[in-house]
């Protein structure tokens, strides 16, 4: 991609590398402590690196069967690959392959190993709910993803807290079936009761690590959030319009459905017993930020833009 | 559903709730002081028309049953294009609109047809004319709950003035907390 014009953030900067850095020091102690209590990392380090390859090589597949998405073409939908191209063009990258999920909850996403992988992806609800220039700030916040390489990042930033987990549970069942087993290859051949000390003191310190590398992982996935915003605001050069976006999807607006009552399916509910209710709790580790933050970020953009 | 009926894969049929229906007269004062909307001077009661010995099948049995005069002209009925019938009745005063609603209700109960209603709907327009913005007060039967629903075009809906609905009467009747359940009801012969 051509170097691009869009002004860096500084303070954004500097927060997504701190949070990086963290991890990384986090990585550092984890892998120190553990080789000094003598367990075999390196088994498990391989497993959880090709977990988290092969995340990152299918992410595209992944995601789209997980959200029913489907490929497009431009003659089936004609309106999102316009505003694609245009897009693209506006900001001199790649066109990616684009997407549509046949669901009501307003979403988009856009995923992918890198760029020349990457697929962009709007829910029937979304192009629902919003207008042509609404859709458009969306679609350049996903863009702003695919040209940030969101996915290895986030890919990478989530290793130390995969490796963790996967660590606490072979800890657990390692303690669970026994001191005494000859399951476990080691250099410590002391007494049993040593074995089962040392697997319960794996999996507290995994598990710490674990919590901590995940707020960590979440934070930084909130900062690529803002940045892709701020981006994505830029290219179109309107952060209104994204911030009216956002309000339309997010929150109260967001829920309330475009579904007819006569063609829901879930026609059941309504026919035959209540459903219970689902009430939405926030969920509080969110990988996104508050929408209160991210208006606040594009109104500030927005001055300073016109300022 | 109870624990035995999840075992035995058997659902209830269940009967609708009406008290609710008489909170909306009460309501409709906020609604006109707040918003500027009055009713339209007609409500419907949607229901899935079904079939069998002891169904309605035509829409004079509907009448019928619901001891309506077929020569009285506010009471009509219609099938909508997704094949719901609706019992739409005109009538200038809101009172009047919710007792008779709530007694073609209470008479469908009574003839086993309860679990067939799907919703009660009250239109209200804007008072001072010309304005845009009519809405509908949407009554689930089977959760006894109100929401109201704004429809914007052939396909899509105002859920600004949909919330603002709720911010101003939200106390006065018992709302659908749930906003999943918010759904729509494009072209709907009630006006």
């Amino acid at each position: 991609m051509p170097k691009s014009t869009i002004e860096a953030d500084h303070g954004l900067s500097v927060r997504m590398f701190m949070t990086g850095l963290g991890l990384v020091v986090l990585y550092a102690i984890l892998m120190t402590v553990l080789i000094r209590l003598g367990v075999g990392v390196g088994f498990v380090a391989v497993i959880g690196a090709v977990m988290l390859f092969s995340q990152y090589y299918f992410s595209d597949k992944i995601a789209m069967f997980s959200m029913h998405a489907k490929e497009v073409t431009p003659e089936q939908e004609p309106r999102l690959h316009e505003i694609v191209d245009r897009l693209c063009l506006l900001a001199n990258m790649e066109k990616p392959r684009v997407g549509v999920a046949e669901m009501d909850i307003p979403n988009a996403f856009a995923t992918g190993r890198s760029p020349s992988h990457a697929v962009v992806c709007a829910t029937r609800g979304i192009m629902a709910r919003l207008n042509d220039e609404e859709l458009e700030a969306v679609l350049a916040h996903e863009l702003s993803h695919v040209a940030h390489r969101d996915v290895a990042v986030m890919t990478i930033a989530s290793g130390v807290g995969m490796l963790a987990g996967l660590l606490s549970r072979m800890a657990m069942w390692g303690a669970m079936l026994g001191g005494g087993g000859n399951s476990r290859g080691g250099n410590n051949n002391n007494g049993g009761g040593n074995i089962v000390l040392l697997e319960m003191a794996t999996m507290l310190i995994s598990m710490v690590v674990y919590v901590i590398a995940f707020l960590l992982t979440m934070a930084l996935s909130r900062y690529r959030e803002l940045a892709a915003d701020r981006s994505g605001a830029i290219l179109i050069g309107k952060p209104s319009v994204l911030a009216s976006a956002l309000v339309h999807v997010t929150g109260d607006m967001g829920r309330i459905p475009r579904t007819d009552l006569r063609k829901a399916e879930s026609m059941n509910s309504f026919f035959f017993a209540p459903a219970l209710s689902g009430g939405s709790a926030a969920s509080l580790f969110s990988t996104h930020p508050s929408l209160e933050k991210r208006l606040d970020a594009l109104a500030k953009l927005e001055k300073e833009l016109n300022g | 559903m109870g624990f035995r009926d999840s075992l035995f894969g058997r659902t209830k049929q269940v009967a609708p709730q009406l008290d609710n229906l008489f909170a909306l007269p009460s309501a409709s004062l906020s609604l006109e002081t707040q918003l500027d909307l009055v009713t339209s001077g007609q409500a419907g009661l949607c229901f899935k028309a079904g079939s069998g010995a002891d169904e309605i099948q035509t829409d004079a049995q509907v009448l019928a049953l619901l001891n309506f005069d077929e020569k009285d002209s506010s009471v009509t009925v219609q099938t909508d294009d997704l094949g719901f019938k609706w019992l739409v009745i005109t009538d200038p005063d809101l009172e009047n609109l919710v007792t008779r609603i709530h007694g073609a209700n209470a008479e469908m109960v009574e003839n086993n047809l309860g679990p067939r209603l799907l919703c009660c709907v009250f239109g209200f327009v804007p008072k001072t004319p010309p304005g845009d913005g009519a809405v509908r007060m949407v009554y689930l039967m089977k959760q006894g709950t109100w929401y109201p629903f704004a429809p914007k075009g052939d396909n899509d809906r105002d859920n600004e003035l949909e919330l603002r609905v709720r911010s101003f009467i939200g106390t006065d009747l018992p709302f659908e907390k749930d906003l999943s359940r918010w759904m729509a009801l494009y072209n709907l012969p009630v006006a």
